[in-house]
């Protein structure tokens, strides 16, 4: 079986490891159809955000009142003009979902990489050095676990307000506690290595051990674990901004498209409806894409 | 036992120990607090009167001290809306919030659980592919967008259930449901690969071959040993349920605990936030170190390997 199915990776069931590099080099260069259909999607809203100015049809804060809560092209009333329809103040819907992928993605890649940074620096020394360290890392990954993530975020947006930069700010300390937890056991595992003892023999020292040792091994498990956090950044963010605490208001995020739309259910459900739809979609794509990357990295995975 | 679990209890203070001093540090070095505290239109005397009054001009470590001292008092400052003592606004809420977890809790236990069971036992039919499909559906969507997706339908469409508010326990279903939705999809993969595992284990090929009914090998030996993780899963989700019902609150308007988080923020009222941020911390320290001492005494491998047992 080389193809991996929507349900199998939905059950999270793996398929079995292929035999050779040479099979696993053609299963990451042909995804099973589904997860292709979802790469499809990740690469169209990724490229239609990059290129927004070019490919937005409309200007995303300009009101048209005279054109406000137009519904989507194929209903009654719509137009081609407003293919999914307009908003409260006549903005076009889609050239705001456009714009609103924009701050989703910024936030979830930067939040991500830094959440990784930080996460694996932290992971690999408390694992590379033990001792006292250790302790210490691990005490404040338990602790920081303690507390729901959102209510954190929450406490933080109150004292530092609703900036872009807080809330990439607040994208990476999502993560760091699960980057952190995971790389400081691969730090461990490492350590053990004939590699890791040869280097040390012959000198090396502790920060090159880490960059020019122990990095390279790690860095399958770590592209899986970033799209776990990549999805739950990005619905992080769609909750903040769904409760009033991300983007502010003229700009389009997802989340308050759907807080402003939840007013209008009643009468025009495009608003709340297709960002909603866009974030589920979007959430599922880096899910199975992940898990996917997860079958074809890793080459011990069991059935 | 006693020992581990006087460790456990050490350990947990601990934490709340290091949640309160962070809190009491982010506050405080976050800028000016009587500014903040106060607003931006306060006079400079009113921020003279409140430095004095709250002693904010004294050292760092004897404001530390005195924090600690009136947190062991009790007493946790009163709302800037309104003047209540920031505990009588927590505790008028607290209730709303536990009928709405517990509701919550039940229907995913309920429902997840058998759910993700009878997807193992016939696994690989309809039946399993399509739970699973739903529950990696529900783990990806977002709280209020389900809770959006049941208002437009079940209120607007078909008007059976009311769309927001507390009262009757019509108005309880479309709130519960939606906090339940990540939690019981959770359930459901959890107790459906825990199933699985134990269905390939040894005991349960000897329950077989020593000719134990079907019946007897499911409830007896696989259902109780699969429970174990999936007992976990509940008690470590509790953390992500307070979460989730500070939008689901907002959703349904349930004037619960998380409703007033969302409030006090938007309001800056610093008092109750922190207030919020203490209690739900201590709730989710006290459930980790439930489920860890439940978890040593239902699994009997720790307890044989756990050196300090008895």
């Amino acid at each position: 079986m080389t193809g991996t199915t929507l349900t199998s990776v939905a059950a999270g069931t793996r398929s079995p490891a292929s035999p050779t590099a040479n099979r696993a080099r053609r299963r990451i260069l042909m995804p099973p159809p589904i997860v292709a259909v979802f790469i499809v999607v990740l690469v169209v809203v990724v490229v239609s955000a990059a290129l927004a100015p070019l490919v937005a049809p409309h200007d995303p804060t300009r009101n048209d009142l005279i054109a406000r809560l137009q519904p989507p092209a194929w209903l009654e009333g719509g137009s081609t003009e407003h293919l999914l329809g307009t908003d409260q103040l006549g903005r076009d819907v889609l050239t705001r979902l456009i714009y609103g992928a924009r701050v989703s993605l910024i936030i979830a890649v930067l939040g991500t990489l830094f959440g990784a940074v930080l996460g694996v620096t932290c992971g690999l020394a408390a694992g590379l050095v033990r001792g006292r360290l250790d302790e210490l890392m691990m005490f404040l990954v338990d602790a920081w676990l303690a507390l729901p993530f959102l209510v954190i975020a929450l406490v933080l947006v109150a004292l530092l307000g609703t900036s872009l930069p807080v809330l990439v700010l607040l994208a990476a300390l999502s993560g760091w506690a699960g980057f952190t937890r995971i790389s400081r056991g691969l730090g461990l595992q490492i350590r053990e290595e004939q590699y890791v003892l040869a280097a040390r023999a012959i000198g090396v020292s502790q920060v090159r051990l880490l960059i020019r040792h122990s990095l390279p091994n790690v860095i399958a498990p770590l592209i899986v674990l970033t799209t776990t956090e990549l999805t739950g950044i990005i619905l992080l963010e769609a909750s903040l901004s769904y409760l009033g605490f991300g983007i502010q208001p003229p700009l389009a995020a997802w989340g308050l498209m759907v807080n402003e739309g939840r007013e209008y259910l009643n009468t025009s459900w495009w608003l709340g409806v297709f960002p909603g739809a866009l974030i589920m979609l979007v959430a599922i794509s880096v899910s199975l894409v992940g898990d996917w990357l997860r079958d074809v990295l890793d080459p011990t995975t069991r059935t | 036992m006693g020992r581990f679990v006087l460790q456990r209890l050490i350990r947990s203070i601990i934490t709340l120990w290091v949640v309160v001093t962070v809190v009491f540090v982010v506050l405080n070095l976050s800028g000016n607090l009587a500014a903040t505290m106060l607003g931006p239109d306060a006079s400079p005397e009113a921020v003279a009167a409140f430095r004095a009054e709250n002693g904010l001009d004294d050292p760092l470590p004897v404001r530390y001290a005195r924090y600690l001292g009136q947190l062991a008092q009790g007493d946790f400052g009163d709302s800037l809306q309104n003047g209540r003592p920031a505990m009588e606004e927590l505790t008028s809420r607290v209730g709303a919030t536990l009928e709405l977890g517990g509701a919550a809790v039940l229907i995913a236990i309920l429902i997840g659980i058998p759910a993700g069971v009878l997807a193992a036992l016939r696994r690989n039919s309809v039946w399993d592919r399509g739970t699973m499909l739903l529950a990696f559906v529900g783990q990806s969507a977002p709280n209020f967008f389900v809770g959006i997706m049941l208002i437009l339908l079940l209120s607007l469409q078909l008007n059976w259930l009311p769309s927001s508010g507390r009262g009757d326990w019509q108005q309880l279903i479309m709130p519960a449901v939606t906090l339940a939705t990540g939690l019981l999809a959770a359930l459901a993969r959890m107790s459906r690969s825990s199933m699985l595992e134990v269905m390939s284990s040894d005991f349960v090929r000897t329950a077989r071959a020593k000719g134990l009914s079907e019946r007897r090998v499911v409830v007896g030996h696989l259902l109780r040993n699969a429970g174990i993780p999936v007992v976990t899963i509940i008690g470590l989700s509790i953390g992500g349920l307070i979460g989730g019902a500070a939008i689901t609150e907002t959703v349904f308007a349930w004037p619960g605990v998380g409703r007033l988080m969302v409030e006090a923020i938007s309001m800056r009222d610093y008092p109750v936030v922190l207030l919020i941020v203490m209690a739900v911390a201590t709730t989710v320290i006290l459930l980790n170190l439930i489920v860890d001492i439940t978890y040593r005494l239902l699994d009997p491998r720790i307890h044989a390997t756990g050196g300090t047992a008895r």
